[in-house]
């Protein structure tokens, strides 16, 4: 499993891919972060009076945090849509299935590997946040709060990107498809007011709560749910592949 | 270790919807043999070898790999057998070494032993020189020894090699038959193609699959055998009549190819070959060529497939 999460990791730097998302997301995130400074220094002198005001962490974290959920949504089907996909066209996955490995030790390692990615994607956005510290008091766990939400969020957007790749033999339909789904997902609650099942459904609905730095564990089970049941179903696919 | 087979088969069958790509196909491999997969194209040897492989489970049947049921304890038996499929398994960004450590790393090779076993494949691959460049730079016939050595890198009990000369060319062609022979000196290995003299150079068994069964198998000298046809070339400077050489027992028929060429067919258990020798010196008839005609394998190979679909015919 982790020579598997390993492997998948390096190929991925390998290819240009992996360099082009980190740069021009760094690129646009940080664009993002100065102007949420911009602002927060604008109404600095307005509300500094005022008792209980919101400080730098929920004016430029919390924002930007927000933002890179949403260019996230747009960066996982691209890093997923190879992940079965691609080893089907070239043929690959006979090496994989062939070897003394376990169909959920295959899946689980390339769910890994791919986390790992995002993980550093993670990292290198949190030292823009982290920087602020040098001149200004941070609310760290309002921070870990919501880097825990983008991580699970992630993980959640890469098991359901994994699943959808594993359904077809062209890494491009892959990533619509998985663009299409975590879009439907995000803006499911859009219909139905407030409550009930859709609202439950919605992807964003459990992060906002972890973005203000609230850790229900209803919300963290919901993306370990997630999680789960789609890797579960990728391993499924797989094994029904080799008997139908 | 017993004498039990590395690799038993038995009643193996897979439908693809209402197609019986392979049926009841049973066959085993001893330690240190060579198993020749003899077929036309689409006949079932490419999903009989991803059976024993493990890339697809039969519809029925039972494979055990030295004594590990590849259905059941599906871990233990995979990790002796290496496979190489008919489009070998690459990651073209990666370097051979690199390629080979995940191989290794996969295969669960301690890492002890990791960098022994990775320069071994090395070695008997002849991969040495393109050790550190890309897979996806290398010529055809090297991608291929690198798919070679991935399936020998755990020093598997069987390997399977589907069609491994496919697409390659003549110098390639005869550089992996050879590597293929030096394999078969500690694996045993199973080979699929429908190249026919490969078979005669590589393999110590033969076996025949057609629409999914098993037609044939056998020894290579059993095969040869098979190929043992029933007439003679003969050349006489001074033939006598037809009717002459009719009367040597056991002759069927006469070809006359030029005035003093005949093709004399015989009757397999009446060979006339002495007779027409003691004839020629006692008459005279100035004997120039004599020779048995072989049955080309190709010719074998083709009547047993064409036995076949006619008494599928019939039934």
């Amino acid at each position: 499993m982790w020579p598997l999460a390993k492997n998948e990791l390096y190929r991925l730097f390998l290819s240009p891919l992996a360099w082009v998302i980190l740069a021009l997301s760094q690129v646009i995130l940080a664009y993002l972060f100065l102007t949420h400074i911009d602002y927060f220094i604008q109404i600095q002198a307005k509300i500094s009076a005022i008792p209980g005001a919101p400080g730098v962490t929920e004016l430029v974290a919390t924002p930007l945090l927000n933002n890179a959920a949403t260019i996230l949504l747009l960066l996982t089907p691209l890093i997923t849509m190879r992940l079965i996909a691609e080893e089907r066209r070239n043929e690959n996955l006979p090496l994989l299935l062939s070897a003394p490995l376990s169909m959920i030790q295959i899946v689980l390692g390339k769910f890994l590997g791919t986390l790992g990615f995002f993980i550093i994607f993670l990292l290198l956005l949190s030292l823009m946040p982290l920087s602020l510290a040098v001149g200004s008091h941070l609310d760290f766990g309002l921070l870990a709060a919501a880097f825990l939400g983008l991580t699970l969020l992630v993980a959640s957007f890469t098991a359901i990107g994994l699943f959808l790749s594993s359904l077809t033999k062209q890494p491009s339909i892959a990533a619509i498809i998985s663009f299409a789904s975590l879009f439907l997902l995000w803006i499911i609650d859009w219909a139905s007011q407030s409550t009930g099942i859709f609202s439950w459904l919605s992807l964003l609905n459990h992060y906002q709560p972890l973005l203000q730095g609230e850790v229900h564990t209803r919300d963290i089970a919901y993306y370990l749910i997630v999680i789960a049941v789609f890797l579960i179903l990728t391993v499924r696919h797989l094994d029904s592949e080799r008997l139908n | 270790m017993s004498d039990s087979p590395l690799l038993n088969v038995s009643s193996l069958s897979r439908i693809f919807g209402t197609q019986h790509a392979v049926s009841d196909v049973s066959f085993s491999i001893n330690k240190g043999e060579v198993l020749g997969f003899l077929g036309p194209n689409g006949a079932g040897k490419s999903t009989t070898m991803k059976m024993i492989s493990g890339n697809l489970a039969p519809s029925s049947g039972e494979i055990t790999i030295n004594g590990y049921d590849l259905l059941t304890q599906a871990k233990q038996a995979k990790a002796h057998i290496g496979y190489l499929p008919e489009q070998p398994p690459l990651y073209k960004e990666l370097t051979v070494k690199e390629f080979l450590s995940f191989c290794a790393q996969i295969n669960q090779i301690p890492s002890a032993k990791r960098n022994k076993a990775i320069n071994i494949a090395i070695e008997r691959c002849g991969l040495k020189n393109v050790a550190r460049r890309l897979i996806g730079h290398l010529s055809k016939g090297f991608q291929q020894r690198v798919g070679i050595a991935q399936a020998i890198i755990h020093s598997p009990a069987v390997v399977i090699l589907d069609e491994p000369t496919s697409g390659l060319d003549p110098i390639q062609i005869k550089e992996i038959r050879h590597l293929i022979r030096e394999i078969a000196s500690e694996h045993s290995v199973i080979l699929s193609t429908h190249i026919l003299p490969e078979v005669q150079t590589l393999c110590d068994r033969v076996q025949i699959i057609n629409n999914g069964k098993l037609v044939f198998s056998d020894t290579l000298s059993g095969l040869s055998q098979h190929m043992q046809a029933s007439s003679l070339l003969v050349t006489l400077n001074a033939p006598p009549t037809r009717v002459q050489l009719y009367t040597l027992e056991g002759v069927t028929s006469i070809e006359s190819l030029s005035p003093t060429q005949f093709k004399l067919h015989y009757h397999p258990e009446h060979n006339p070959t002495e007779l027409l020798l003691e004839q020629a010196v006692s008459r005279q008839w100035q004997l120039m060529e004599l020779t048995p005609i072989q049955h080309s394998l190709e010719d074998t190979f083709m009547n047993i497939i064409q036995q076949e679909n006619i008494s599928m015919e019939h039934a």
